[in-house]
């Protein structure tokens, strides 16, 4: 099988010190073409470090980091992406009409003012100056600047941190449509709900290297474990001897059963409790996968 | 087995037209963002003008125009540095820890952009300020200047903040935040005392007469001096000196910002 990708940025091998601490230990990642990658992990596990080493803005140890083939610190490459930082400042006293035009004065063909402001939903705000807006607005507008000059990479650092529902709704559906006009987007989040609704990819990061990667079906499947959870009188004690039952517990009322078979046990348990109510089956989500792996990470790192 | 091609889709280049209107808007978008900050304007333009009024003109009605035009020369020079320290200096420190530095570094603004951006406004503040002094000058203390003296002291002051620019920018990216202020005042304020724009040199002790060839704003008032009829010696050694300065901390500034970022 023959795959054509085109390949926008990559880290191979690269390593980051900090001092004594490793942020980075040999890291392997490649972005593709139009597609969304969720990068994961928990605090200080290289994701910040893995985005600084891709803009440019710090030098890898060792290991090479490519950006559209070329160096990161080179400007004709920079002049492809677009960034949204995690904590971002912008010049308070400027409107974000002002701040639109001076970003969008960086590349080549930028999108108008008005596209890139109604993409981010800040068209009623355009003639407001930064300072007077909210938390979430302001992180809208930095959006609106991220995409402004039509980039074919861009990062999003935390983006939909501060945002309402309705807000961090119409920013997920912006960045479909960005992803669908073939612009890639490597995103963080701490929300595992975001990334499984937004990503094709997801790479999950633990102490500077790459636990996991795949997508996230993918990912679901190393925690194949299924919850149920319903109102019943049976006894756990006796429902835990069950063959494909791996935990039971009481939460008052409730139930909570753990399987890898969950039709086998949803058979058995309507036959043994015709009064049974209140059933909900969930496949695992990537919370408890991502629980998993890192907890995993850190036995890995006791065992050796 | 699965084989990955990776083709390389070439850049879009950029145009020279483009490029050359990313800096004018750089530049225009740092002026209007400082001029519209009145925690930044007010202090620059008011303390100079302020001081001139009360000390150069109120104070001054019985020596006449002619001390007023020598007081021009050095309430001007200290016009001159605030808008290099405080618009340079202190706006550069409070970015690199605010992150908007950060932010530009990895935008693709174009080299050089951001500080020609800030020189740009400190530009048009110092002449802001000169043009100020030069109304109270002719309007209220009646100094006799002829278009060209004023046209000349407007140039000394829009590129006499350079070498201020320089100092700030050195400044700023040695201390981080909202340490900057300070040091920026302890700067500031003894130079301008010690190159003697609030008493004429004459009057402080030899001791500080001899060493204030050392302050660069010792030569620029000499330039200042000059620009309003009065110096007397030649204007190319001050020039040359300020010179100097202005490269030399721009290079120790630039290499510290690009190694500590």
């Amino acid at each position: 099988m023959i795959q054509s990708v085109a390949v926008v940025a990559s880290l191979s091998g690269a390593v980051k010190r900090y001092g004594a601490l490793k942020a980075l230990d040999g890291l392997d990642l490649m972005l593709h073409r139009g597609e969304l990658l969720a990068l994961l992990g928990p605090n200080g596990a290289g994701k910040s470090t893995a985005i600084s080493l891709l803009l440019g803005l710090a030098r890898a140890d060792a290991g090479k980091v490519e950006l559209f083939g070329r160096d990161p610190q080179d400007i004709e490459a920079r002049r492809r992406i677009g960034v949204m930082l995690q904590s971002s400042f912008l010049p308070p006293t400027l409107t974000v009409g002002e701040l639109l035009r001076l970003t969008a004065s960086y590349y080549p063909a930028s999108r108008s003012i008005d596209e890139s402001a109604d993409m981010a939903g800040v068209a009623d705000l355009l003639s407001r100056r930064y300072a007077a807006l909210s938390g979430g607005q302001q992180r809208r507008v930095q959006f609106a600047l991220a995409l402004c000059g039509r980039p074919e990479l861009l990062f999003l650092d935390e983006p939909t941190v501060g945002m309402d529902i309705e807000a961090r709704q119409k920013l997920w559906a912006a960045i479909r449509r960005l992803t669908a006009e073939g612009c890639a987007i490597v995103l963080t989040t701490h929300y595992l709900e975001e990334a499984e609704a937004l990503a094709q990819r997801v790479v999950v990061l633990g102490k500077g290297r790459v636990l996991s990667e795949g997508s996230v079906d993918a990912l679901r499947s190393h925690v194949a474990t299924t919850r149920i959870r319903c109102i019943s009188d049976l006894d756990v004690a006796a429902l835990s001897q069950w063959s494909d039952i791996s935990l039971a517990e009481r939460d008052g009322t409730h139930i909570l059963l753990h399987s890898d078979a969950p039709e086998k046990v949803l058979r058995r348990l309507l036959d043994a409790d015709p009064a049974l109510s209140e059933l909900e089956v969930r496949r695992a989500g990537l919370a408890e996968v991502f629980t998993e792996l890192t907890r995993e990470s850190g036995i890995e790192k006791e065992a050796a | 087995m699965s084989v990955i091609t990776i083709h390389r889709v070439p850049p879009l280049p950029m145009p020279p037209r483009r490029l050359l209107g990313a800096y004018l808007m750089e530049a225009r978008s740092e002026c209007l963002r400082y001029f519209r900050m009145p925690g930044f304007l007010l202090p620059v333009t008011l303390f100079p003008t302020m001081f001139y009024l009360l000390f150069g003109i109120v104070m001054n009605r019985q020596s006449g125009a002619e001390t007023a035009r020598y007081l021009l020369a050095s309430y001007g020079v200290f016009g001159v540095m605030s808008p290099g320290l405080f618009g340079f200096g202190v706006s550069l420190a409070m970015e690199r820890e605010n992150g908007l530095l950060t932010l530009k570094r990895a935008l693709p603004a174009p080299p050089g952009a951001y500080l020609l951006g800030k020189m740009a406004m400190a530009m048009l503040a110092s002449g802001t300020v000169m043009a100020l002094l030069l109304a109270l000058a002719v309007g209220v203390a009646h100094v006799q200047l002829g278009v060209l003296q004023m046209l000349l002291f407007l140039l000394m002051g829009m590129l006499g903040v350079l070498p201020f620019c320089a100092l700030g920018m050195l400044v700023g990216t040695l201390v981080k935040g909202q340490g900057a202020p300070g040091v920026i005042n302890i700067i500031y304020l003894p130079m301008s005392f010690l190159s003697g724009l609030w008493m004429p040199l004459s009057t402080l002790p030899s001791v500080l007469q001899q060493i204030a060839p050392i302050w660069p704003s010792t030569h620029l008032r000499e330039l200042a001096l000059k620009t309003v009829g009065m110096g007397q010696s030649p204007a190319w050694p001050h020039l040359l000196v300020l010179a100097a300065y202005g490269v030399g901390f721009f290079l120790l500034a630039s290499r510290r910002l690009h190694r500590v970022g």
